[in-house]
């Protein structure tokens, strides 16, 4: 983006910082808290405006930057995600809950397997109790950062760059490429566990290869996954697509690549139970 | 006259709430604190799902306590499956949980409690006039979270915690590189507990049933049966014997009390009363010299208390560091076909006070039934209780300082309301003149 477009801007002055929280764990905004070599420093680049989880003190709105943390999952939030919006120069969604409804959107999918003849139908994300929606489903967001949490590095990054009108360059690919990027062996061809690091979204340097253990998906998925593919990789790996569907079913199960991926394994359960159903007896 | 004193935001507290005191001719005849938050039904995605999931998905209740999620997890889990860790991997799950204590403690300590004792807004402004101590708070926390990170990869849902173990174990010298940095801390921490020494505490005491682990051996995090100041004394597999848990009409979050006794205290006060004898002696002697003893009954000084159980997780954790030998094996192997038709109980400390977990597995390894009790549930109804006593005092102060105490107190429990709520809003209403 150019930086004379970046809406945060406002020459000559720090950009007014407020943080929100719908629901949510409370981790993704702990992250800035967890920076404890910058965080005396953070009030030189922005001011902090509105930050219940650290402060009495509030300045009204609007903001030159809102962070949002978690989903919407209560009558009440669709007026407060407004007020919110109306206030903000520049919204920011963090972390899974913010972006894709989090966790608490297997709920959007409890009655799935019933649905399982409209496989290819998209779900309906109807807003009530019964949902839970990433903030994007409600009003226009500027800027995401993904993870289950946020890496707190790419957050500092963010406020940075918006301190001086611009915006971060994050990369797009998938954890496959951190992971090869970092000399990690592949925990998938060596047979160690199954992964999801070819359809994951980067952010977090291939953590869980690091720690000899598979992708799970905390960054939800790339900008182009191939979800039929990864379903049969892992079958060939050994999983089962009970497995699969349950890895997929995390904190980012409300996305359309995860979604497919899930769509995929129940087909495969059909076909399989069809199988057995008309297999030769002895 | 009526006054209603309105506050609609309760600040340094992790998660959001409500809190409405009806003050009655200069006493409190009411006290809500309402915990709204529309429930996340962790309990009802965890059926179905393997019994390996657990630790990953329960750690998503709560971002500041993810660990003791994880324990507790794979504490019942593994009890369902009768599976024992060999004892490098316990040391390790000790290490781990202290680093998150410490972290949270320093959170609490340093961010959110100590400022209202000195009358700031917040630990930015406080480090405006005290930088060294702030940053003395921050480099304790991360010294914290440098174990969380090294042995669980990251700070916030660690990613290395399974059921049976690790994924990985860290070769020796990757933790003692931490040991320089902990034993600094660890005499920070204790430095840091003579200056709250200092600091003035309100006058407040109440006769609390404390409820905590206990193992007679070592401060209790990951293990101890839960025992009582008024005799209870029960392993984890009891626990539903003798705690209930009521819906009231004002909260979505359970309260909890002990059957045909009431409300309950756990947390940093809790195991400080309950375990002081098996702290080291110079923690010990630090706390006398602050006049910190047990029975300590002012939940103010909880402060004080999470200082030394501060130093005591660092003394743990270097005393685990510098014993430590790399294990064979990271985990005991368990699959989902490990399990058949089996119950498991799991109770860990969180710093926040005891955390249950319950589990029903069949026989394919699928979690049946989850039932969770976090410390905040268990302390809400003893909250209410401190602020119904404190009514009084609160009616007889100007408004905006009232306020102030009262939020005071509620983080007296360090409310990981995250874990149950979220949004607290703070109300008084004056009756009647």
């Amino acid at each position: 983006m150019d930086v004379e477009q970046s809406p945060a801007r406002t020459p000559n002055k720090k950009p007014k910082l407020a943080v929100w929280k719908f629901a949510s764990c409370d981790g993704c905004q702990l992250s800035l808290l967890d920076c404890e070599d910058e965080l005396l420093m953070v009030p030189e680049l922005v001011d902090i405006a509105h930050f219940p989880e650290a402060t009495r003190a509030k300045l009204e709105g609007p903001y030159d930057v809102s962070l949002v943390e978690g989903s919407i999952c209560a009558p009440e939030h669709f007026e407060l995600i407004e007020q919110i919006r109306r206030q903000s120069k520049f919204l920011v969604a963090i972390g899974a809950c913010a972006t894709s409804g989090g966790i608490q959107a297997l709920k959007n999918y409890r009655d799935h397997r019933q649905f399982i003849s409209a496989v290819y139908a998209r779900p309906e994300y109807i807003q009530t109790l019964e949902t839970s929606t990433p903030i994007s489903d409600h009003v226009k967001v500027d800027f995401e950062l993904r993870g289950c949490p946020i890496n707190k590095q790419q957050l500092l990054s963010l406020l940075v760059a918006l301190a001086n009108g611009s915006l971060p360059d994050l990369p797009q690919h998938s954890v496959c490429v951190e992971c090869k990027a970092a000399g990690v062996p592949c925990v998938l061809v060596t047979g160690q566990s199954v992964c999801l690091g070819p359809v994951t979204h980067a952010g977090c340097g291939a953590l869980c290869p690091r720690y000899q253990r598979g992708c799970f998906g905390c960054y939800g998925p790339s900008h182009t996954p191939n979800p039929e593919s990864m379903v049969r990789v892992l079958l060939d790996a050994g999983a089962s697509p009970e497995e699969i569907e349950r890895l997929a079913s995390t904190f980012n199960v409300n996305t359309a690549g995860f979604q497919e991926m899930v769509k995929t394994t129940q087909l495969v359960q059909l076909r399989r139970a069809d199988q057995s159903k008309y297999k030769p007896q002895g | 006259m009526a006054r209603t004193i309105e506050v609609n935001y309760m600040a340094r507290v992790e998660g959001e709430g409500a809190l409405t005191i009806v003050l009655d001719e200069g006493r409190a005849t009411d006290v809500k604190l309402s915990i709204f938050e529309p429930p996340r039904f962790f309990e009802g995605f965890l059926q179905g799902r393997s019994l390996l999931e657990a630790p990953d998905v329960t750690a998503r209740i709560c971002g500041i306590c993810p660990v003791a999620y994880q324990m507790s997890a794979c504490r019942a889990v593994e009890d369902a499956i009768g599976l024992q860790l060999p004892q490098q991997l316990v040391q390790l799950r000790r290490l781990l949980y202290c680093g998150e204590w410490i972290e949270s403690h320093a959170l609490h300590m340093f961010m959110l409690h100590l400022p209202d004792f000195l009358g700031y807004q917040d630990a930015l402004s406080l480090a405006k006039d005290h930088p060294d101590q702030v940053k003395t708070g921050l480099r304790i926390k991360k010294a914290g979270n440098q174990i969380v990170e090294t042995l669980g990869g990251r700070e916030i849902h660690p990613i290395n915690v399974k059921v049976g173990g690790f994924y990985r174990v860290p070769k020796e010298p990757e933790l003692g590189a931490l040991l320089p940095e902990l034993r600094w801390a660890r005499d920070a921490a204790l430095e840091s507990l003579t200056w709250f020494g200092t600091l003035e505490y309100p006058d407040f005491e109440r006769d609390y049933e404390f409820v905590a682990l206990h193992n007679g051996q070592r401060y209790p995090a990951y293990d101890g049966d839960i025992v009582s100041s008024r005799g209870l004394h029960i392993s984890a597999r009891e626990y539903d014997q003798h705690f209930e848990e009521l819906h009231l009409e004002h909260s979505t979050a359970l309260h909890s009390r002990i059957k045909g006794r009431g409300s309950y205290f756990c947390g940093p006060l809790a195991r400080f009363n309950l375990n002081f004898e098996v702290l080291n002696a110079d923690i010990q002697a630090a706390c006398k010299r602050v006049h910190l003893t047990p029975p300590c009954n002012n939940p103010f000084k909880s402060l004080m208390v999470r200082a030394a159980e501060t130093a005591q997780a660092f003394s743990d954790a270097i005393e685990i560091i510098e014993h430590y030998q790399r294990p064979p094996q990271a985990a005991v192997p368990v699959t989902t076909a490990t399990a058949a038709d089996c119950v498991g109980y799991g109770c860990t400390e969180a710093p926040r006070g005891i955390l249950y977990h319950r589990y029903e597995i069949d026989a394919q390894g699928l979690i049946q039934s989850a039932k969770i009790v976090p410390p905040t549930s268990q302390n809400q109804r003893t909250i209410e209780e401190d602020l119904l006593q404190m009514g009084g005092d609160l009616s007889q102060m100007p408004h905006e300082d009232a306020s102030w105490r009262a939020e005071q107190a509620v983080r007296n429990y360090d409310p990981c309301i995250s874990c149950s709520t979220h949004f607290l809003k703070l109300k008084f209403e004056e009756a009647k003149a």
